[in-house]
């Protein structure tokens, strides 16, 4: 019988989740149109990056090395500078990032096998676009220094870096950003659909209704979890297939893995939600307290930023949030393959999050009523 | 309490006859509006026509969703109307909304207080809007702290006053500058009867000394005896507008009160309105008073031919009275749907006993250093109609809340049924049916879809479910509206489905939260009809309500306020203790009055 | 006196109402606290595993280098398989393997290699990660040549100079970004709550029957949230300079002159939004939607709008924050750079002018 009453309250919550058009707009519309935009923008790899040439010297190695540059599809050439009091404009109107300045003497001394001076002047005020610059620089000079040493027949130095990257081989950010998309839209949507149901009916007065009903805490706690888990994981499916067949993320590892993950995640997501819902008297609070656990919990994931680039005491406030494990076993999953067993480590305290929030907020269904 | 004020019980002065042009303050022509909302398209008024001369108080009477609110706001220029004409004072409205909005005042609905704002800054912030020069303040001020009795509260925040005194402060706001017509929405909604009496006391005033107009729109249809004038909207639409009196003349001959020793009062009605010819039979005191639809003398045999002892008595007809005849002509009758269905199989039940199913001891709820309920303790019999009466803040809700175990209580003990249902099992609360105020439906679910719900949510399951859904459906004349989402029915439906809702698993014991605010009259008849009926059966109902004449229908009740029990007893227990030389037959707002005013004074004594 | 009075009561309520205070002053400290420390890019002692196959002196010199890089905390591994363990279990996020033959090639003709993994799911992790071999890798070579007694021979020497950000800490552009983030939410959620509240609480009503125009209710709410709003920004700056160390290169007043434009913006949509959803909910929910996330992802405040695909590129015009973010990290660590400030400054004056100017359009003094 109780298995009756808890699928009339799903089927309840279903209904008016998704009867209204407006409220099936917010679940639906957002996180597509976000999954395709952030999919796209939010990327780290650097593109038509802008420079410009200050070019002194007159030989022809130095129009080689130039040549290297425009040719990356990293690097677009804007301006050719002939004098120094040219760059400073360049660079503080932002029209270049990086300006390259090739001194006169520099032919001459790659012929005579003395180091040649290559300055690289870079716009600094965005420090991890122009760290990155400097990156694919330093991969230009190396391949030309390389191509270069073969050329006039001479070793190269004594000792060479032959870097590899596993799992995502051309170090494409989007694989990094996209599988965390799925994570960041499951979330947001389950919060959204969690945080407000218990405040919603609080301000109808509908859950005094409830409350009288011979419906147990543990009743109302299963129906009002239901449709966000459900819509939870099937959001999370459309993101994944979208991130695998549309961004071309690879999927390497066990889909069983993927969701078993996925549905620990939600339970500690529902279980967070319902905990703020329960606790909130008016919508507001709840939208706030949604709001207010949302922000931290996305920046302090590793969703963007690494974790361990935080500080110790930020890293420890991390471990109890849910994002974080499930960062790490959506990343795993997609691009690294890493089974079951070897992410005990991250599943286990997502089980448990979900049943200290769940189990706190269905005893703060009775409690807070006044 | 301004005590020099005047009487509002002394009818007022009647100067209906005709006024010229000249004196016509609000003139409203032909005047239509229509909402759009997402599902459907509302008529809220329809060709509308109504004049209001100067230095008249005019009321609005009308049940919720009538189109009070509606006609007033297309008066102050909030909205535009879809058709015809609306001026004050020869100012077009549409045309010059600022100009009018420069003579008028309005106090809407919720009072248009700052509640974080104080009661000396919400009339500031007013006097500076309405442009009033500085130096006439502190007089003007004087003048209405006087008139409102606010003048010890100026430093208090507007929202930790009370709803009367809200009510008052929400006045002197409007009165910042004395505004040549005052629109009051609902002011007495939720306020207390010595709040009542205070502000009929003011605008009496108003009008005496300023020779201001006042239109103003109620519920209650007793005020409405309070106007010069009165003007009849329903649904839409202007029924009539006329002095009360003449409307209650037109029934002149067809009211009686009827007295049957030996039939309950409940059972007494529950026959005569069935009878043909009644138009409406409701209980008063101890009798039953009776309007028939014609002025041919019934014959009391005819009436109640069981009863020899039975005695009809010709009374005086009421503006109620009237207004129920017409709404009458304009309904066919709605009675004969449900009293084919009277004979449910758990008609079992022994009925009155004299068992307690509610017991309540020494209850007491605190929050913080606030007692919303001090000390509170009475007893409910099974097949008992027991009412909790009294303004919003009384107390009444929490103590509800108390007992349906929504609430801990901070001392004292509760039993229903024998359990404290905060800490009873989840089958103790089968025996109960809750609704609670506002009617909570689902409101994005259809009729339907909520008894589905809730049938299910009471355990009920296969054929038993089916039938008592399809029950209800039938009861409850929802068959029409079973597929409409429940937010889009009228209220009426609402209160029905509500209510069906409640009683889906055939509760012994029904709790009623304010279960009639903003219905109709009518469906007002109609809702208590079905729970005499249900008491009839055995069935405890506690109910809470702030109409007094709703005390009436009770078996007893108890009057709180302040959180505290004034008088507990019989409907004619307690209007017998406020007996005074003053008032001989006082009715139940005089004895509710004259409770509040006694308490005060031992306050003020203590 | 009608905007004296409107003010004044908007203040009272400020004062009393704890919550706006907290959006205000509060959430900008707590936000900037939470992004300025939780959001670094900056890898330090990335965890990085070194397995020699045949330890010499060689071999322990290049190690040797690894230790003494802030970059890096190595730890020896005995095999490749360790190491691979490692790597996949997230222990580390590296391996460098130096082959048995190191020794051998590095004192021959051919040069000796040097086997660097590094895990590319992170990609941006992995290619500082890289880079910060490669600064190992060339330092490490150069001491090797100056213990030798000759000259390192590379061809090409790359000499790098980072303006405005010598130290290229995160912090530095990451925290001024911060600002705007934080302003827009302040901005538009204070008003768009508040303006809401108003129709909620039935005050609206009273309110637009007095002989008061919409342009005074407008400017009643825009000028105390907009004090509000720039002792908020005041809160930043402070907090921005003194606490974060970010430097100030610009002027005080342009930065202030950006911030109330900027203010205005935000004010704006907020109004806009409560007008057209009057109603607090709908308003806090579609507050959070087109300001928090967009200005976090699409205001190039960390990743580079330049790189987006060119659709998404167009769509970052119609972010206020986009402009904003640029004048705050121009003003802060370059200074006054008119070229890049002015036509931001238009952008951000078009925008305000914008939104208050649908606001007014769209709030008139009726109900329907």
């Amino acid at each position: 019988m109780w298995r009756q009453r808890i699928l009339a309250l799903a089927k309840k919550e279903f209904f008016t989740l998704l009867k209204d058009k407006k409220s099936r707009f917010v679940i639906i519309g957002p996180p597509i149109i976000q999954l395709l935009v952030f999919g796209y923008a939010a990327t780290f790899d650097l593109s038509h990056l802008p420079f410009a040439v200050y070019n002194e010297d007159r030989g022809s190695p130095s129009r080689d090395l130039i040549a290297h540059f425009s040719g990356s599809p990293n690097f677009k050439a804007v301006a050719t500078l002939n004098r120094e009091a040219q760059v400073a404009p360049l660079i503080n109107r932002r029209d270049a990032l990086l300006v390259l300045h090739i001194g006169p003497q520099f032919t001459r001394n790659l012929l005579l096998g003395q180091p040649a001076q290559l300055q690289v002047i870079v716009d600094g005020r965005n420090s991890n676009t122009a760290v990155l610059a400097l990156n694919y620089v330093r991969t230009i000079v190396n391949r030309f220094n390389q191509q270069w040493a073969e050329s006039q027949g001479r070793t190269g130095p004594p000792a060479r870096l032959e870097v590899r990257a596993w799992f995502n081989p051309n170090l494409l950010s989007r694989w990094f950003i996209v599988p965390g998309i799925v994570g960041l839209l499951t979330l947001v949507v389950t919060m959204l659909v969690t945080a407000l149901s218990v405040a919603r009916e609080r301000e109808q007065g509908t859950f005094d209704q409830l409350l009288v009903t011979p419906l147990r805490p543990v009743d109302i706690l299963i129906g009002k979890a239901l449709p966000g888990f459900l819509i939870g994981v099937g959001e999370a499916t459309v993101i994944i297939v979208v991130a695998v067949l549309w961004f071309e993320v690879p999927l390497l590892g066990n889909l069983l893995t993927l969701y078993v993950g996925v549905i620990l995640f939600l339970l500690s997501a529902i279980g967070v939600g319902l905990m703020i819902s329960s606790l909130s008297v008016t919508q507001q609070q709840g939208l706030l307290g949604a709001f207010l656990f949302l922000v931290p919990a996305i920046i302090l994931s590793g969703f963007a930023t690494p974790i361990a680039n935080m500080p110790p005491l930020v890293q420890e406030l991390t471990l109890i949030n849910p994002m974080r494990y499930f960062m790490v076993i959506l990343r795993g999953v997609f691009l690294e393959g890493v089974p079951l067993s070897l992410l005990v480590q991250q599943l286990w305290p997502l089980a448990a999050i979900a049943v200290v929030t769940l189990t706190l907020a269905g005893a703060l269904f009775r409690r807070r009523m006044y | 309490m301004t005590s020099d004020s005047v009487s509002p019980d002394t009818s007022p002065v009647v100067k209906s006859e005709g006024f010229g042009s000249k004196d016509v303050v609000l003139d409203i022509n032909d005047v239509s509006k229509s909402f759009v909302t997402s599902h459907r398209r509302v008529q809220a008024l329809e060709s509308v026509n109504l004049r209001i001369g100067r230095g008249l108080v005019t009321g609005l009477i009308g049940p919720d969703g009538a189109g009070k609110t509606t006609l007033m706001r297309l008066v102050t220029g909030l909205l535009l109307a879809d058709g015809g004409r609306i001026s004050v004072l020869g100012v077009d409205v549409a045309r010059e909304p600022l100009v009018v909005q420069a003579m008028v005042g309005y106090m809407p609905q919720r009072f248009g207080l700052y509640e974080d704002l104080t009661v000396q800054e919400n009339l500031d912030l007013y006097a500076d809007l309405q442009g009033v020069a500085p130096a006439d303040r502190p007089a003007r001020y004087r003048e209405l702290m006087r008139m409102t009795g606010l003048a010890p509260f100026t430093t208090r925040l507007a929202g930790r006053l009370s709803g009367g005194m809200k009510q008052k402060l929400g006045l002197a706001c409007t009165l910042v500058r004395s505004p040549a017509l005052l629109l009051l929405d609902e002011p007495t909604v939720g306020v207390d009867p010595v709040s009542r009496r205070e502000l009929w006391a003011i605008v009496y005033r108003l009008v005496q000394e300023q020779a201001m107009t006042v239109l103003l729109s109620t519920a209650y249809l007793e005020e409405a005896e309070r106007c010069h004038e009165v003007a009849l909207l329903y649904q839409g639409q202007v029924l009539g507008q006329d002095s009360p009196a003449s409307f209650s003349a037109q029934l002149q001959g067809r009211t009686y009160a009827v007295t049957a020793p030996g039939l309950k009062k409940r059972a007494l009605q529950e026959t005569l309105s069935v009878r043909p010819g009644v138009v409406d039979a409701v209980i008063q005191g101890d009798r039953v008073r009776l309007v028939m639809d014609n002025t041919t003398p019934p014959a009391t045999d005819a009436l109640l031919p069981a009863l020899p002892g039975a005695v009809l008595e010709p009374v005086p007809p009421r503006f109620e009275d009237s207004f129920i005849a017409r709404l009458h002509a304009g309904e066919a009758t709605r009675a004969s749907a449900y009293s084919t269905d009277q004979h449910d199989p758990r008609a079992v039940a022994s009925p009155t006993g004299n068992e307690p199913v509610i017991e309540v001891r020494h209850v007491q709820r605190r929050f913080g250093s606030f007692y919303a309920v001090r000390d509170v303790t009475f007893d409910v019999c099974r097949g008992e109609v027991f009412g909790l009466l009294g303004a919003n803040g009384a107390g009444k809700s929490t103590t509800f809340r108390m007992l349906c175990g929504l609430l801990p209580s901070t001392s004292g003990s509760l039993r229903v049924a024998g359990v404290n249902l905060r800490r009873a099992a989840a089958h103790a609360r089968a025996r109960i049916g809750y609704m609670s105020q506002r009617f909570s439906l689902y409101g994005s679910l259809s009729a339907l879809q909520n008894l589905e719900f809730f049938s299910s949510a009471y355990g009920l399951s296969g054929s038993q479910r089916e039938a008592r859904i399809a029950w209800a459906l039938r009861q409850f004349e929802l068959e029409r509206m079973a597929d409409v989402s429940s937010i889009d029915l009228p209220l009426g439906y609402k209160q029905r489905l509500a209510l069906a809702c409640a009683l889906m698993h055939e509760p012994e014991i029904l709790f009623l939260d304010e279960p009639t605010s903003g219905v109709d009259p009518l469906a007002r008849r109609e809702f208590w009809r079905r729970i005499n009926l249900l008491a009839e059966r055995g069935v405890t109902v506690l109910i809470t309500t702030h109409f007094m004449e709703e005390a009436e229908y009770c078996d007893r009740l108890a009057i709180m306020a302040a959180g505290e029990i004034l008088s507990l007893g019989t409907p004619a227990e307690i209007k017998r203790a406020a007996r005074s030389p003053a008032i001989a037959e006082p009715t139940m707002e005089q004895a509710f009055i004259a409770l509040i005013e006694a308490q005060q004074q031992t306050g003020m004594a203590s | 006196m009608r905007l004296r009075g409107l003010i004044r009561k908007e203040f009272l309520q400020v004062l009393r109402d704890p919550s706006s205070i907290a959006i205000a002053f509060v959430m900008p400290v707590v936000l900037l606290l939470l992004f300025g420390y939780g959001v670094s890019l900056d890898a330090k002692h990335v965890p990085l595993a070194l397995v020699i196959d045949q330890p010499s002196a060689d071999t322990a010199s290049f190690t040797g280098a690894f230790q003494e890089s802030q970059y890096f905390r190595p730890t020896m591994k005995a095999t490749m398989r360790a190491a691979e363990q490692a790597l996949l279990q997230g222990e580390v996020n590296g391996i460098v393997r130096l082959r048995a033959d190191f020794s051998r090639r590095l004192h021959g003709d051919t040069s000796a290699p040097i086997q660097v993994i590094v895990n590319g799911v992170n990609a941006n992790d992995a290619r500082l990660i890289q880079g910060y071999v490669e600064g190992v890798w060339v330092n490490w070579l150069e001491d090797l040549a100056r213990a030798r007694g000759e000259e390192l021979n590379i061809p090409i020497r790359l000499q790098q100079r980072v303006w405005f950000n010598s130290e290229l800490r995160s912090r530095n552009y990451l925290v001024p970004g911060l600002i705007a983030v934080i302003m827009t939410l302040i901005g538009a959620l204070l008003t768009a709550m508040v303006m809401a509240r108003e129709w909620e609480r039935g005050t609206m009503e009273a309110l637009m029957v007095t002989p008061v125009a919409m342009r005074e209710v407008l400017l009643g709410k825009l000028i105390p949230y907009f004090l509000l709003g720039m002792g908020g920004m005041l809160l930043s700056v402070i907090m921005a300079v003194w606490l974060f160390g970010v430097p100030l290169r610009g002027s005080l007043a342009v930065l202030f002159v950006a911030a109330s434009l900027f203010l205005l913006v935000a004010l704006g949509m907020g109004l806009l939004i409560s007008i057209v959803a009057k109603n607090q909910f709908v308003a806090g929910q579609v507050a959070i939607i087109v300001t928090f996330l967009p200005a976090f992802i699409l205001s190039g405040f960390i990743f580079d709008i330049g790189s987006m695909p060119q659709i998404v590129q167009l769509l970052t015009h119609l972010i206020a924050a986009r402009y904003f973010v640029s004048i705050l990290q121009t003003v802060f660590l370059a200074g006054n750079v008119w070229a890049v400030l002015v036509p931001n400054a238009l952008a951000l004056i078009a925008m305000a002018v914008i939104f208050l100017g649908l606001s007014r359009r769209r709030a008139r003094k009726r109900l329907d």
